[in-house]
């Protein structure tokens, strides 16, 4: 019998520190929507996904009523667009967003195309065409993946999307540059990620998936308010606890969702993930372990055990983990972050250390908006090193700010939040990011 | 079985598990097991219940459940057992 204790302790989790279920997100295939006729591919996208997600977000708040447990968001992935259009990809984009509408989810992520070794003539043309398509549409997500550890960096790839970024943020500059919000750039991306804007249902996953990202950082944060002063063993061992915890509820979500679906259960994914709301913060973890502001000296180190404690923790509760497991560290997203980045504690520098050792990467981040396209490509070029060499996956979220500058402040709304324009090195890089070929993939021996 | 926990709080008054108990057997609820203590005057009740008697779904159950919150003006709450037995047993 569960002892009244643990109930109070479950609901407060719920109801006072901000635990919840980020994400029921489903995967759909849609390879078998491909059709020389981009209007023809359009309207089978449309049906198919009408179809297999009718009942998402039904379930997903009959879950919520029943469990008593937040479900904040409903989503699709789907098979990267550049895989199944032949032809002109707006009207395929048109229908995702329309589709999504239909069906009431918050996003539909798999505007994509994998071009870590080279582009496909799609690729090609999902890459020209996502400004566009961002810009117009609302519920639409995009990623391009431009590295991999088994095939390196493609820099004509990187090359491209600072331009690409660059020409969204202006396209949608009365919105503070949103489009870029919705665009991630990666290397090593993965095929199960439930989390935007980076999700899309890859090649190896089956016809449809349901996969769930949780979250809980106001959690961590009060499980290690009960032990301060305390060593790093207790600080790694409490927090394994909490992610435990944290993770059973995903799966028993997942698996709910699954039988109600008679869809597949794929992947949870062990995540911390935070809001700009007060008492739901990575910062603040990492303050609570004794650092003044995320950023200062030792902030590494933190997030490195903060990471890896909650893997420990999570694999246990899941019989499937995958996704982008990891504590995330976007800036506009999360009240600490926000706060440390306006006081200058944190830097770009600062920021890509700590990607090294967390899940994602250069994340919601504000830039000025005369930063050049090749400073950008030089960002991402950067972070995908990182990630490629690592064996880990890694990405670039930032938003060109239009006519702003470094201290000025972005607006999103919603868990998408604000920030403040942070200064990029101005030091030239064209001549680099003009080479374009591909960085060979690292040796993965010999490994000092 | 489908197990569900009821919490009730609010200000003490007369007659709260009476109201709540009469209810739950208008709808062929049966209560497995109540804990029940007052703070400073604050009721705080939990009571285990199995939904499987009633033939209606959990949506309709917490919807006849709103005239008992309405008249005692307490906070009473549903949800599945699963997620407590979830987060504290292996």
């Amino acid at each position: 019998m569960i002892e009244t204790g643990e109930i109070l302790q479950t609901m407060r989790m719920i109801q006072e520190e901000n635990f919840d279920i980020r994400t029921i997100t489903l995967g759909i295939n849609l390879l078998d929507c491909s059709d020389s006729d981009a209007n023809r591919c359009a309207q089978r996208v449309y049906d198919k996904i009408c179809k297999k997600a009718e009942n998402l977000v039904r379930t997903g708040q009959e879950i919520e009523t029943e469990f008593g447990i937040p479900i904040v968001n409903k989503r699709i992935s789907i098979t990267p667009v550049s895989l199944i259009c032949q032809e002109d990809p707006m009207p395929i984009a048109r229908a995702l967003d329309r589709a999504a509408e239909s069906v009431g989810v918050n996003y539909l992520g798999g505007y994509s195309a994998l071009m870590h070794k080279g582009a496909t003539l799609a690729d090609e043309r999902i890459l020209a065409s996502i400004p566009e398509v961002l810009c117009e549409t609302r519920l639409l997500c995009s990623s391009v993946n431009v590295a991999s550890t088994r095939s390196g960096i493609n820099m004509n790839a990187v090359r491209e999307m600072g331009e690409i970024i660059k020409k969204t943020a202006e396209m949608t500059a009365e919105q503070d540059g949103l489009g870029c919000a919705k665009l991630v750039v990666f290397a090593n991306a993965v095929e199960d990620n439930p989390f935007m804007a980076g999700a899309f249902c890859g090649v190896g996953e089956p016809e449809c998936a349901i996969n769930v990202g949780v979250s809980g950082p106001g959690v961590v944060k009060v499980a290690l308010e009960s032990v301060r002063g305390q060593p790093f063993d207790i600080i790694a061992e409490t927090i394994k606890r909490t992610a435990f915890r944290i993770t059973r509820v995903g799966q028993l979500v997942a698996r709910e969702a699954s039988q109600r679906m008679n869809i597949p259960f794929g992947i949870v994914d062990l995540s911390l993930a935070p809001t700009p709301a007060r008492g739901d913060s990575v910062a603040h973890i990492l303050t609570e372990m004794g650092l003044e502001m995320a950023g200062a000296p030792g902030t590494t180190a933190a997030l490195a055990l903060l990471n890896d404690a909650v893997k420990k923790g999570g694999v246990m509760a899941s019989n499937h983990v995958g996704g982008l497991s990891g504590a995330f560290i976007p800036v506009s997203e999360d009240i600490g972050m926000i706060e440390a980045a306006a006081a200058g504690a944190l830097s770009i520098e600062k920021l890509e250390a700590m990607t090294c050792v967390c899940s994602v990467g250069l994340d919601m981040i504000a830039i000025p908006g005369d930063t050049s396209a090749s400073a950008i490509s030089g960002i991402i070029a950067d972070e995908a090193a990182i990630g490629v060499v690592n064996n880990k996956t890694t990405a670039v979220r930032i938003i060109p700010a239009f006519g702003k500058k470094a201290g000025d402040r972005v607006e999103f709304g919603g868990l998408l939040g604000y920030a403040p324009v942070m200064p990029v090195n101005t030091k030239g890089n064209e001549a680099f990011i003009a080479r374009g070929g591909r960085i060979p993939a690292p040796l993965h021996s010999l490994r000092n | 079985m489908t197990k569900a926990l009821i919490s009730v709080t609010g200000l003490d008054t007369t007659g709260i598990i009476a109201s709540v108990a009469t209810k739950l057997s208008e709808m062929n609820i049966n209560i497995l097991d109540i804990t029940q203590t007052i703070l400073d005057g604050y009721f705080t009740m939990m009571m285990v219940v199995d939904l499987d008697g009633a033939k209606m779904d959990f949506e309709e159950i917490d919807k006849r459940l709103q005239p008992v919150r309405e008249s005692l003006k307490m906070t009473i709450h549903m949800q599945r057992m699963d997620i407590f037995d979830a987060m504290h047993r292996i």
